[in-house]
């Protein structure tokens, strides 16, 4: 529902207590005032240096690392490359992979805590974004202690004889998407909790009714009332994963190159700003195409229910 | 880049910032490359009427220096930080005057910042504490005699090993590129472009500074067999995993081999190594160059540069400086007795030009494969 309507409609069946709708102008001044801050932040902060980003991808580098003010399209083809749209594939597997653990780790509990009885479902969400309070590069750094070869985890195994020579559980692909999963496994469970617990119980109970069983039901009914919010929670947990460049340093131990990272070491170490801000636009369009599916998606599964 | 404990602890959250501010502050070409001539300056300024603004490294000198430098000799300084060469060079490179007055960089940037007429001669007359450099500390490549750029620290790259893991002394790259069975995950190589081509770079004979395309891939090759080996690319922590244990052998600079802990001992490989050095500038745009000098020659004091050498066990290049360094520290950090002359037969950095992005093309393909 579009936020200028409702107040509309209202004012046509609640005249307020002055008996009459504003005038024009005063109508217009208070949109400006409501929405002016927010259409400003978004210029500055947002298409301004969306705009820088653009402007750049077609100079390219100087001897000494500055911006020569030449255009070309010598960055497009240079991200074209096979070094480069390989860095883009590995990204893409990683945070897919870390996606789909996230929502089949997620969807359980999203749904046993919409099952909880209301005041315990309170302490549970809090659980679920408890991480967040902490610093996120200590959180990282956690894992660090807890899973190197010397770590907690391979010296009580050692200890105990369970294995004979530390497991190899960091510094790969696989610690990486651990790492990720853990990160935004929260933003999974939120727009799921949120989905599933808006859907009627009667519904499932009028399923069950009907002769369905618990697994029929929740295949015809619960989840495709919930795909809205497993779009969402997909879209949260694969956008950022794909851009995350502390986690594959850490926990990779530099060996798994995301795209992430990449960028960062043009602006950084290479101060190649021209081809790291080309390869932050090809991110920026991949993820506005997923975001432009997410949302033509979830418009024909709104539709759907009305049917 | 830089070789330097304090500024890479922060090295991940510095980059997450730099990247915010990067994204907002970019404009302007760097065009105005002036001759390289040198300012008139005149030795009797009044410095007290001066105010100079310096940019280093977190850390990287002592926390009280602005304040003595103004109780002795006058100038007001406002000190900077920079986290990396890289965030500092673009910053004097931006066009516009940075404000920034005297600069730490390492000498391969300070040589780039040369070439591009941004750094004003060193008036030796204005730096008579000069004369306590090592008469070595005027034959680094970046910057023969001196004529721009005045050395701060100087130290050299090799193999940290903890004698009881290893169970032999190694003395090669190779060890550490293709390391003994018992030592396979148990190695850890930097990840900065420079260091992690240096150990391949060395043990196929190569120089430092190759831009040879064949040895190049040869260098490549090199790095990608090693990479097999390896438990990570590790530029800050390298020291605490051996502490622990679970690493066995790292590629360390000099300063950061924690010696004090007597399993533990750093050897630089037969094949050769590198001379890195981090120097200081003085900016063309400077209104103040007088009391930049003068700040420069401070820093040369003896009782001032023996600091970086006791705190941030870095070789600095003054002699009277480190005839002052405590000999309980010499004993327990081997490395800081390492001669200019044994020091100088490591190879020095120097500014690459057009081959740097061969370079960081090679750090991208290793360690994406």
């Amino acid at each position: 529902m579009s936020s200028t309507l409702a107040p509309r409609r209202a004012a046509r069946t609640d005249p307020g207590p002055h008996g009459r709708r504003a005038p024009r102008r005063e109508r217009l001044v208070g949109r400006l005032a409501t929405l002016g801050p927010g259409i400003g932040y978004l210029t500055v902060f947002m298409l301004v240096p969306l705009a820088l980003v653009l402007s750049y991808t077609l100079f390219h580098r100087g001897r000494f690392g500055g911006v020569v003010h030449e255009a070309s399209t010598e960055n497009f083809t240079r991200v074209a490359d096979g070094l480069y749209l390989g860095v883009i594939w590995t990204s893409v597997k990683l945070a897919g992979l870390t996606t789909l653990l996230a929502l089949l780790l997620g969807y359980p509990t999203a749904y046993l805590i919409a099952r909880l009885p209301r005041s315990w479902r309170t302490v549970a969400l809090v659980l679920v974004v408890l991480p967040f309070w902490t610093n996120f590069l200590i959180r990282t750094y956690a894992w660090i202690i807890l899973l190197n070869s010397e770590g907690v985890l391979n010296r009580a195994l050692t200890g105990v004889g369970v294995i004979d020579r530390p497991l190899e559980l960091l510094y790969t692909p696989g610690a990486v998407v651990g790492g990720l999963l853990y990160a935004y496994l929260p933003l999974m469970v939120l727009p799921l909790y949120s989905a599933i617990e808006r859907l009627d119980p009667q519904l499932r109970e009028a399923s069950a009714n009907l002769g369905a069983r618990p697994a029929r039901t929740f295949w015809s009914v619960t989840l495709p009332l919930t795909l809205p919010g497993v779009l969402t929670g997909c879209v949260f947990v694969f956008v950022p994963s794909l851009g995350n460049f502390v986690i594959p340093e850490l926990l990779g131990g530099g060996r798994t190159v995301m795209v992430g990272n990449l960028i960062r070491d043009q602006f950084l170490k290479a101060r190649d700003w021209p081809f790291g801000s080309t390869l932050a636009l090809t991110v920026i369009a991949l993820l506005v195409l997923l975001l432009m599916v997410q949302a033509w998606a979830a418009r024909r599964l709104a539709g759907g229910n009305r049917a | 880049m830089l070789p330097f404990r304090p500024a890479r602890r922060t090295a991940v959250p510095a980059a997450l910032a730099a990247g915010l501010v990067l994204a907002l502050t970019a404009c302007g070409g760097a065009d105005d490359a002036g001759a390289a001539g040198a300012d008139t300056l005149d030795p009797n300024a009044d410095l007290s009427k001066q105010k100079i603004t310096v940019s280093n490294w977190d850390g990287y000198m002592p926390e009280d220096l602005p304040a003595k430098f103004k109780a002795a000799k006058g100038p007001a300084v406002t000190v900077t930080k920079h986290a990396t060469n890289e965030e500092i060079m673009a910053k004097l490179t931006a066009g516009a005057d940075s404000g920034i007055d005297v600069a730490f960089v390492s000498g391969q940037f300070a040589q780039a910042l040369a070439e591009q007429g941004l750094v004003e001669p060193i008036h030796a007359d204005l730096v008579p504490n000069l004369k306590n450099l090592y008469p070595e500390a005027g034959q680094l490549a970046y910057d023969k005699g001196n004529k721009f750029s005045v050395p701060y620290t100087w130290g050299t790259t090799g193999l940290c090993y903890r004698t009881d893991l290893t169970g032999y002394t190694p003395d090669s790259w190779q060890d550490l590129l293709s390391p003994k069975p018992q030592l396979a995950k148990k190695v850890t190589m930097m990840a900065t472009e420079r260091w992690l081509m240096l150990p391949a770079q060395k043990a196929l004979g190569f120089s430092a500074n190759t831009t040879d395309a064949d040895q190049l891939a040869e260098v490549k090759q090199k790095l990608l067999e090693a990479k097999k080996t390896l438990l990570a690319y590790d530029d800050t922590t390298f020291g605490d995993r051996l502490k622990s244990g679970e690493a066995a052998l790292v590629e360390a600079w000099d300063g950061w081999c924690p010696t004090d802990d007597p399993k533990i001992k750093f050897v630089v490989p037969k094949e050769g190594s590198d001379l890195w050095v981090d120097t200081m500038v003085i900016l063309k745009t400077s209104k103040n160059k007088e009391a930049a000098h003068a700040f420069i020659n401070y820093i040369l004091d003896p009782d001032n540069h023996s600091w970086a050498a006791e705190n941030i066990l870095y070789k600095v290049p003054n002699a009277a400086a480190m005839a002052k360094v405590d000999a309980k520290l010499l004993g327990t950090h081997p490395q800081l007795k390492t001669a200019p002359a044994e020091l100088l037969k490591g190879e020095v950095p120097v500014d690459l030009g057009e081959a740097a992005t061969a370079y960081t093309r090679i750090a991208t393909e290793v360690s994406a494969g």
